[in-house]
């Protein structure tokens, strides 16, 4: 019974998205696509949230919006009680930016390939105009991620994909956000090294107190690291609920085509699920 | 007609990539190449497939039957891809010609290799389509790959690979760039058409839980070295060399099954609605 938790940090009511899609023939009517369907969501300060959901199913379209980088058709988004008008100008969005960092399912897209790690890891912080010394903050941030702190003088080229996603994590939450939205972050990544990063986010999210929102259309990403889960299907949410029962008693016919979907492996041979402690931390 | 690599050797730029590697797909067999990326799986593939750049040094024998590939001039060894070997890439995005119409693209071989008239190979496009379980083949072949989703245009490259009924299907990560739904999909597709007609499968995976589904033989690389050969049971349930074990956590760590321990709830979980 913590009063902390009353009010959620993200709260979204009725959110719309419509696209107007290329006309199919010269002076044809647009078709219109609903890519998000009147779609209610609370998210709890220092929870995390799995979506999941097939691509279209809105789950990307649902975070930008959260992330004010695209605008509702209707609805409203609020933010540890604020509403959010992703029309407003970037200055008026600062407040949100402060409290808010992305990782994105690219690392070979999302980083500036001529700027060093350094100053990419750095930028919110120059750009936010915060306080304190920058260049030992991200130092600090990218030992927190598994990187050394030379790595801040090289460029993203001279990194795997691996390596790449912590440079991504790091600038996301150099700034102390409390609040970090991650779209696929793992699906570029190889097995090996998406489990290293998924021990990094678990860790990251306890050790700074973020709220973690996963986009992953990879049920067992989202399985080891968020305790709900949201499904959607089709612009909607079509069930939310802790990520356990969620997995051992799914309601809705979606969910289940997605549970029998995951390629299932055999128990471990001694019979609990290994701790994921002695995997290696190398990329 | 079986397929054998007898110790393999790839340098690139005076670095040995690929060091001794030999395995067999057995006719009809269906054997999959599992390891980290790095580890040489895809370049093992494309020198099956003659399709390495010229900086490489391919080393090794690498049979057909009888015949080693490698001995093969450009005209015989492009006669044997994709009539008695079929290749599916990860990327069917980049794998079709966006200017082509689907239909056209899924027999090309089938009219270079066998001449077939451009109206009967037009037909066997709609067959194929229909095989492949995309939705209305006979519109569908019209289309081009932008206005086909992700997992039908991989259908779509499987269809090109099977036009010619090749014996040996040569396959590296087709479903990487897919949904978990629309993986399954192709995977049960894939092992049914292979399957069915008795064709050998090479799938080339960084993923054990993946090439459960597939394969019955595993052989599994590491630093361009294969480390374990072994049915896929084995490798999932006794695991003998380090590398093995160390996929089999990663999968573990990364897919969901009933033993999965989620995250443990914050108090304040509990009472929430």
């Amino acid at each position: 019974m913590t009063p902390v938790s009353a009010s959620p940090l993200v709260r979204a009511r009725a959110l719309t998205r419509t696209y107007a899609g290329a006309r199919e023939r010269p002076f044809g009517p647009r078709p219109v696509t609903t890519a998000l369907h009147d779609v209610d969501l609370d998210i709890r300060a220092e929870s995390s949230l799995g979506i999941i959901g097939e691509s279209g199913s809105g789950k990307s379209t649902l975070v930008r919006l959260l992330a004010a980088l695209d605008a509702p058709t209707s609805g409203t988004v609020e933010v540890d009680g604020r509403p959010v008008d992703a029309a407003g100008s970037a200055r008026s969005l600062h407040w949100l930016r402060s409290l808010t960092g992305i990782v994105f399912q690219d690392p070979y897209a999302s980083l500036d390939p001529r700027m060093s790690v350094g100053r990419i890891v750095g930028e919110p912080l120059w750009a936010l105009g915060a306080p304190g010394d920058h260049r030992a903050r991200v130092e600090e941030v990218l030992l927190r991620v598994g990187l050394d702190a030379e790595a801040a003088e090289r460029f993203p080229h001279e990194f795997s994909g691996g390596q790449r996603q912590r440079i991504a994590l790091a600038r996301a939450i150099v700034h102390r956000p409390r609040l970090l939205l991650a779209d696929e972050p793992l699906s570029a990544l190889d097995v090996s090294v998406r489990a290293r990063i998924i021990d990094l986010l678990a860790r990251l999210r306890t050790e700074e107190d973020l709220t973690l929102v996963l986009v992953s259309h990879d049920i067992g990403v989202v399985a080891h690291v968020c305790d709900e889960i949201a499904v959607m299907k089709d612009g909607r949410i079509v069930e939310r609920g802790r990520t356990a029962d969620v997995l051992a008693r799914p309601r809705h016919p979606y969910t289940r085509e997605l549970l029998a979907a995951a390629p299932v492996l055999p128990p471990a041979p001694d019979g609990a699920a290994r701790d994921r402690e002695d995997v290696g931390r190398r990329d | 007609m079986s397929l054998s690599v007898q110790d393999l050797t790839i340098d690139i730029g005076g670095r040995r990539v690929v060091d001794g590697v030999s395995f067999t797909v057995p006719d009809g067999a269906r054997v999959g190449l599992i390891g980290e990326s790095g580890s040489g799986k895809s370049l093992t593939a494309l020198a099956i497939l003659g399709l390495l750049p010229d900086a490489a040094t391919v080393g090794g024998r690498i049979l057909w039957d009888d015949r080693d590939l490698r001995d093969l001039d450009d005209r015989t060894l492009a006669r044997i891809r994709g009539r008695e070997i079929g290749m599916v890439f990860q990327e069917p995005q980049t794998a079709l010609n966006p200017v082509r119409r689907v239909g056209r693209q899924m027999t090309e071989s089938l009219r270079i290799h066998t001449g077939r008239s451009r109206a009967d190979a037009a037909s066997r496009a709609i067959e194929l389509a229909e095989r492949m379980a995309l939705p209305d083949p006979a519109r569908i072949v019209r289309r081009y790959p932008h206005q086909l989703s992700g997992g039908q245009r991989q259908r779509v490259a499987l269809a090109a690979a099977l036009a010619c009924a090749p014996r040996l299907i040569i396959a590296d990560e087709p479903t990487t760039a897919l949904d978990v739904t629309v993986q399954a999909g192709i995977l049960t597709l894939l092992r049914d058409l292979v399957e069915d007609e008795g064709r050998g499968l090479l799938f080339i995976t960084h993923d054990l839980a993946v090439l459960s589904l597939v394969a019955t033989r595993g052989v599994v690389l590491h630093r361009g070295r294969v480390v374990e050969d072994a049915p896929v049971q084995a490798l999932l349930t006794a695991p003998a060399s380090e590398i093995t074990r160390g996929l089999l956590r990663d999968a573990r760590a990364t897919s969901w099954s009933p033993q999965t321990q989620t995250p443990s709830e914050t108090p304040q979980g509990e009472e929430r609605r």
